[in-house]
């Protein structure tokens, strides 16, 4: 699909807002920054699906993104121990060997970029794209997807059943007959 | 994404409903500030009246020459983000609404951008805590966000209903749907906590406890001068444009006899959102820990139940 002048005009800018809001993840001094610098690195980023003319998953990842980004914020800050979150810091550790690491997997990254033999385009776009990708990505994989969700699913349970600080014979007793139950906080709906 | 064919109208009508909210909001931000409402208490009932209609412009033109209110190593930048963020946004969500002539930002998956716009207030209320550096801005701001997640999933399956029943994300697709009958009928409990959630990311009613009282305002703490107005006024056209969004969704948009479509549209408009700020001043306010259950609880169970009903009934129609 051509995505026309226009496109190509904002297609650069927000690749340039990309690049420069995740390398001012590292620059800022605060975790806060940091973490809304990534936000809109990943919102440039999903705005640039939509020029793919996936509408749906471009608006998707900007919702995911900004939610996600407003959640971790607060884990960014309150994992941070002793808080020095709440004050200026270093955004960077191990400095030598990051910049070594992130070097090189730069050029390699480039390298493939610039020497993969990339396909020319063939017929025309479909229709909708969105479905096309669906289509493609889970088509024949349907049913195993449809398993490992339910699998997905039961390992998030388990795991929080197995972090849970406080389970039901803490609220109800060990003969689980107190009611009210002990809760550090109390709930809105009684129980 | 915006179509250019589409006429000046309806920029002008979307546009327009936030300006009346921003106007709505300086009148109540006057009345409601105790300053100012001594101005409003004139001896005869004339002068109580002149005093009213006086307020607001006294409100805002005294909010507009207000300094700055300053704290000791602020995050500006943040703070100003947040606190301009919450007025664009909800012009960004009058652009999806369609208003007869046309709809300034028609996106074949509106109800998703709404709900990725309404996801942005998430970030925007947080940093308007943070940005001030103080205790009570940042304990609002993480009461939005603990709230946020207990109104954020019911919202997003009371938006699934009218799309499972419009067989389609594109908010004017959902208008035609309501021809004969307006979703509100048959999808109650979409649409209560739809509203519900509209008061919550406008931190209304029920739902202001990240501005509560007992944190001397939270967010709006260490709020002054023109940073104030634009925050309040963002408050009050999020819950105009909400409604806006309310009534496309579930009360059959601009359709309606004799009158246009636009005018149609903006009389739902205004007396949904008359409604919201009506009940949101006559109910008390909930604690984020207490709703927090609820909507976890309670709303979300309610609205997959609700999605259930309309999709067994999308599908019995054979459309969906």
């Amino acid at each position: 699909m051509s995505i026309g002048i226009a496109g190509t005009v904002v297609f650069w800018v927000l690749a340039v807002i990309a690049v420069l809001a995740g390398a001012a993840v590292f620059w800022v001094d605060s975790m806060a920054r940091a973490t809304y610098a990534l936000a809109v690195s990943f919102v440039a980023v999903g705005i640039q699906v939509l020029l793919l003319g996936l509408s749906y998953i471009g608006v998707i990842t900007v919702l995911m993104m900004i939610m996600e980004m407003a959640i971790m914020a607060v884990y960014m800050i309150m994992f941070m121990g002793m808080n020095p979150a709440l004050m200026p810091m270093s955004m960077v550790h191990g400095k030598r060997t990051a910049v070594a690491t992130a070097t090189g997997l730069f050029l390699a990254l480039t390298a493939g970029i610039l020497l993969a033999p990339w396909p020319a385009r063939s017929g025309d776009p479909v229709p909708d794209p969105t479905a096309a990708l669906g289509e493609v990505l889970m088509g024949s994989k349907m049913l195993v997807m449809i398993v490992v969700s339910a699998v997905l699913l039961a390992t998030v349970i388990a795991a929080l059943v197995l972090a849970l600080p406080r389970g039901r014979y803490d609220r109800f007793g060990d003969d689980l007959r107190r009611r009210p139950p002990t809760d550090p906080q109390p709930g809105g709906v009684g129980r | 994404m915006v179509d250019p064919a589409v006429p000046l109208t309806a920029v002008l009508v979307a546009a327009g409903l936030v300006v009346l909210t921003t106007v709505t909001a300086v009148v109540d931000a006057g009345l409601r500030d105790p300053a100012m409402r001594d101005r409003a208490t004139g001896r005869s009932w004339v002068s109580r009246r002149a005093g009213a209609v006086l307020v607001p412009v006294v409100g805002t033109v005294r909010l507009l020459r207000q300094h700055r209110r300053t704290t000791v190593a602020a995050d500006s930048l943040l703070w100003r983000v947040g606190v301009v963020g919450l007025p664009v946004v909800a012009l960004l969500m009058a652009a999806l609404v369609p208003v007869g002539p046309g709809t300034v930002a028609d996106s074949s998956v509106g109800i998703v951008w709404f709900n990725a716009l309404d996801v942005t207030v998430w970030a925007l209320v947080w940093m308007a805590g943070w940005g001030p550096n103080s205790v009570f801005g940042l304990v609002g701001g993480y009461r939005f966000l603990a709230q946020g997640l207990a109104y954020e999933l019911p919202l997003m399956f009371a938006l699934t209903a009218p799309a499972v029943a419009a067989g389609s994300l594109r908010l004017a697709d959902v208008v035609a749907a309501q021809d004969g009958l307006w979703f509100v009928v048959w999808m109650p409990v979409a649409f209560v906590v739809f509203c519900l959630a509209v008061a919550g990311f406008a931190v209304w009613g029920p739902l202001s406890h990240p501005a509560g009282v007992d944190i001397a305002g939270g967010v709006f703490a260490e709020l002054s001068g023109v940073d104030r107005l634009l925050m309040l006024a963002g408050r009050y056209a999020l819950l105009t444009a909400g409604a806006a969004i309310g009534v496309t969704l579930f009360m059959g948009g601009g359709s309606g006899p004799v009158l246009p479509q636009w005018l149609w549209l903006a009389v739902k408009t205004g007396l949904l959102s008359a409604a919201l700020i009506g009940l949101g001043r006559r109910l008390p306010t909930l604690r984020a820990d207490r709703f927090a259950e609820i909507g976890w609880l309670i709303l979300l169970p309610a609205t997959l139940l609700q999605v259930l009903v309309v999709a067994v009934v999308a599908a019995r129609q054979g459309g969906g």
